[in-house]
This record gives C-alpha cells, structure tokens and sequence, in this order.
C-alpha cells in the first residue's frame, strides 16, 4: 500500500510569485512526516505540490520532479486526477459534503470514481469510518447529514473520506487546527494507527504535535516577507528537536526569531 | 474636560434618532407594499366573480361580442406549453453558460465577452425579442405563426435571468467542496455534476422559478409570434395559440363588461399558475434539501 516519494528541486508560483524554491526531500513509506514553519513560508503550498493540488488553483504552476516509488507525478502523461486517487488529503477545516449524509459522504469517493455494489459500499465505508475511530459514534444515524456532526467528528468524517478510497499516501493540511483538544487527540491517535498501513504527511503549527506523532520533520523556513520559502532541515523528529543543525530551527523550535 | 469612561445609558439623541429611523423604515416597507397589496385585492376581488369551472374549460370559440360566458381553456394551454418549451430551451442553456462561467472561464477573454452580452441581453425590451423572432423564424425562414415561436422569444428572455441567478449560486458554492472532491480523485466534470451542483440546487431552482414568473407574463413578444386565436389549439408548433397575457389584453380591450370581467378573471388565473409554480418549486427543493433528512 505505503509507497515513498522522492521530491528533487521543487518550485511553485502563483502566477509570477515563486512560493517554494528548491526543495528536495525523501518521504519515508509507513512513517508519519511533519512539516513545521512559520506561517507563509509555504508548508501547505508544498504539500499540495505532492498530489497536483497546486495547480487547481488558477495561474499556480510547479517546476521540478516529483516521484512516487518509480514514477514521476508530473510526467507528461500523468493524469492528475489518478494522482490523487491515489495520494489524498485532508484539509484545515473540516469540509464535508453538505448534501449527503454519512453514509455517503464516506461512499462519495467511490461512488464518483466507478461502480460499486451495494455490499460492497456497506463494507468500505463501515471499515473506513472504523478506521477513523467515528463508526461507534455515527453507526446508528448513518443517513443523517454529515454537516450535523461537531466539527471533530466532521474532520474524522473526512478522513475516512479519504482513506475510503484507499490512498497510498495520506497528506494532512493541520487537520486538528480547528478543533478541540479532545477530537485532537482522537485524530493524533488515529495518525498513529494509519501510519501502519499509509504514508502520511502532516503540516502542523503545534511544535508538540509534531513531536508527538511524527517519525520525521522538516523545517521550512523564509529568508524575508515576499521571499520563496526554503526548507531548511529535515531529520529524525527527535534530532530536529533536541539537537538540530541550523540555528534557524532551533531559534524556532525554542520560540525565538529572527 | 475630563474624557468620561464606564457604561452609560443610551443618550436622549441616539434614543430619538433610532425612532426616527425606524419610523422611515416601516414607512418605506408600507409604501412598498402598497401596490402590491392593491393589485392583489383588485384582481382577486374582480376575478372572482367569473372563476368558475366554464373558464378553466371552454375556449372563446363561437361567443359572440356581447356574449357573457366563454373562457380561457385555449389561453391556459398555451401559455402552459409556451412557457414550458421556453425553459426547456432556456434553462438548459442558461445553466451550461453559468457552469462555463464560474468553473471554466477563469475571467478569461472569452467568460468576459460572454458576461457582457448577457448583461445586454438582461437589459433588451421585451418586444425586440418578439420582433427577432417574427424577423427571423417567421419572416426569413417562413416558419408559420406558433406557440414555439412564442416560447423561442420568451427563451431570450429567460436565457440571461437564469445565468446571472444561476451563476451566483454556484459562486456561493464554497472552494473547499470543490478540492474535497477533486483529492479524492474525481475529475471535475463530476466533482461540478455531483457536487457543485447539488449545493447550489435550491438556489437554482429558485432563480429559474423568477425566471418562470418573468416570462409566464410577458404579452409583446407573444403578440408578434403566436399570433392570437379563440380555439383552442393545443399543438404547439402549428398554427396561431393563445396565452393568458394575450387574453387580457385582448379582453380588456373590448367595452362589453363580460368581456372585462374575463379580463380580471384571467389575470387571476395567471397569478395562481405562477403561485402554483412557485410552490411546486419550493416543495422539490425541500424535498432535495438536507436539512429534511436531519
């Protein structure tokens, strides 16, 4: 299931803006990566380079390679839309489809994809939504809409959205900075049980989430406002934490810029 | 001078101020409802006396200038079938061209010129779309006075009322529904069929009810393309057919009072089919809402 992405040289824009310059990186299969950094230095801009996200937006292009195991994700003939199929997403705020229900908010996936029986949908979507730790709370209102859960169970909806279509890679845009602490310890335990069956990458702005759930981090940092954001390091999540080697993640780290 | 803080009561100026605002509002909401409230009482109170089950039933054929009796059957037809094939025409297209606006045009040349004539074509009198029609279909291709001609005019009509209603609601549509779908793997054809669309649905329905009620109404352009008749004619691509505008105009403009009392009666009947339209529109979209099922 789990595959690795390879990243060499990377820049995005939007439009004439170059977001991201020069980032290369190896994502590590079954293991959970985070990205940490200041706001704007283009964390989640990178993260939506890795499944062709970018480039719904109009005027965003990407320069450089991405690979997934042994292909490349830009290739020439590479359809975006098999990219995401197979690398999916969460997102900040929760985004469920407001004019289905549970049950087909988790089928929609499928169901927009290709033509599955009715078993066979019970099955997936009782089996994603037992993956995203929410079956026990949803299994009796299965056809009730999704927009009625709170807010941590809508994001715990989609992420058995996401994982019904089973992804080989999981990327989450700091899919716990709208909720609670409770739901956020709900999704940090469920990321450490996906971890064994997906590669998940993770952006987050809470340094103890990354701490807490990650195998690997990677620092990302801007020389200046306006400027293209680097990555600056990337290391074993304990290393990045206790010892790093540039001053820069470690002024961040520890709460001091600049 | 010292610069009081704390809570204070609300002074004596603000306290007359709002008073007087809201005076000028209900003011304002009265003097807008008072045309509308007259219409309805005069044509309820006039209509009335001739809804009856002969008016729902009997054309006008064979009564004559002074007869009391006859009715608005052939007119009822017309401007049903009329009506029906100017949307089946119009919404089709008006909501692809809103689709192509908001998911396709990106604010490109082309969605810009699009924009522009819709916003000309929003503004054209209702008669130079009858005349379009009488010059184009009847004039140069020969076709015969008919209710499709009548309902190609009011199509014109309808076309920019459903782009622009239709174009707002699926800009309402939130971004985020639209990357859900697309990093789940659907491509954007089906992401804009299955979920675009059924989010702004009600919106939808609603503008294109307005749509409905704009050209259900319109007399001009009938006048020039399904030309006018006392039978019924219920074949809509042949020959000359009624529509409840035509009716009144028609009746109304003769001196008998029978034929005034029609007159009232249908205008009548036009208001309750619009109504009835109105309220069919608004069960379907209850019924497609979620918020039933919640």
């Amino acid at each position: 299931m789990a595959k690795q992405i390879e990243v060499s040289d990377l820049d995005a824009y939007y439009g004439s803006h170059k977001a991201i310059e020069g980032i290369s990186m190896t994502i590590e299969p079954r293991s959970v990566t985070a990205f940490i950094g200041p706001s704007g230095c283009g964390k989640s801009t990178f993260l939506r380079t890795l499944n062709r996200m970018h480039e719904v937006i109009p005027g965003a292009r990407v320069e450089g390679k991405v690979r997934l195991e042994d292909q490349d994700l830009y290739g020439t003939n590479v359809d975006p839309v098999s990219v995401r199929r197979t690398i999916g997403m969460v997102f900040q705020r929760p985004n469920p489809f407001p004019t289905m229900s549970i049950f087909d908010n988790v089928a929609a996936g499928l169901r927009l994809n290709g033509r599955f029986s009715k078993s066979q949908l019970d099955g997936i979507v009782e089996e994603s939504l037992k993956g995203a730790n929410l079956w026990n709370e949803v299994k009796t209102r299965l056809n009730k809409p999704g927009a009625g859960l709170s807010g941590g169970q809508q994001q715990r909806l989609c992420i058995a959205r996401a994982i019904a279509v089973r992804p080989q890679v999981l990327l989450m845009d700091e899919p716990c900075s709208a909720l609670d602490p409770i739901s956020t310890l709900a999704i940090e335990d469920l990321i450490s049980e996906l971890k064994q069956e997906f590669t998940i990458v993770i952006v987050t702005h809470n340094m103890q989430q990354a701490a807490r759930v990650s195998d690997r981090t990677a620092f990302f940092n801007l020389a200046a406002q306006g400027q293209p954001g680097k990555l600056i390091e990337m290391d074993e999540t304990s290393r990045i934490f206790t010892n790093p080697t540039q001053k820069a993640t470690e002024d961040y780290i520890t709460g001091r810029f600049g | 001078m010292t610069v009081q803080m704390g809570i204070k009561p609300i002074s004596a100026g603000r306290r007359v101020k709002n008073g007087v605002a809201q005076v000028l509002v209900y003011l304002a909401f009265a003097v807008a409802v008072v045309p509308l409230v007259s219409v309805l009482w005069l044509v309820i109170r006039n209509g009335l006396k001739r809804f009856d089950i002969e008016f729902l039933t009997h054309s006008m054929r064979n009564i004559g200038a002074r007869d009391a009796g006859g009715g608005a059957y052939h007119a009822i037809i017309g401007t049903l079938e009329q009506v029906l094939l100017a949307s089946l025409i119009a919404v089709p297209i008006g909501l692809l061209t809103a689709v192509y606006l908001v998911e396709y045009g990106n604010g490109g040349r082309l969605s810009r010129l699009i924009s522009f004539f819709v916003d000309i074509m929003t503004g054209v009198p209702s008669i130079v779309a009858g005349l379009f029609v009488l010059a184009f279909w009847i004039l140069v291709l020969g076709m015969t006075f008919s209710g499709f001609a009548g309902a190609l005019a009011l199509s014109i009509l309808m076309m920019p009322v459903v782009v622009r209603s239709t174009e707002e609601m699926l800009r309402l549509v939130p971004n985020e529904l639209r990357e859900a779908s697309y990093a789940l793997g659907v491509p954007k054809w089906r992401t804009i069929a299955k979920v675009v669309l059924p989010t702004a649905f009600t919106g939808i329905v609603t503008g294109v009810m307005l749509a409905v009620a704009r050209v259900a109404g319109e007399t001009a352009p009938l006048l020039l393309t399904v030309f006018f008749t006392d039978s019924i004619n219920e074949d809509p691509f042949n020959g000359p057919q009624m529509g409840l505008p035509l009716y009144v105009f028609g009746q109304s403009a003769l001196p008998q009072d029978v034929a005034i009392d029609r007159a009232w009666t249908g205008a009548l009947t036009l208001i309750l089919i619009v109504m009835l339209l109105n309220l069919v529109a608004r069960l379907i979209s209850w019924w497609r809402s979620p918020a039933k099922r919640g």
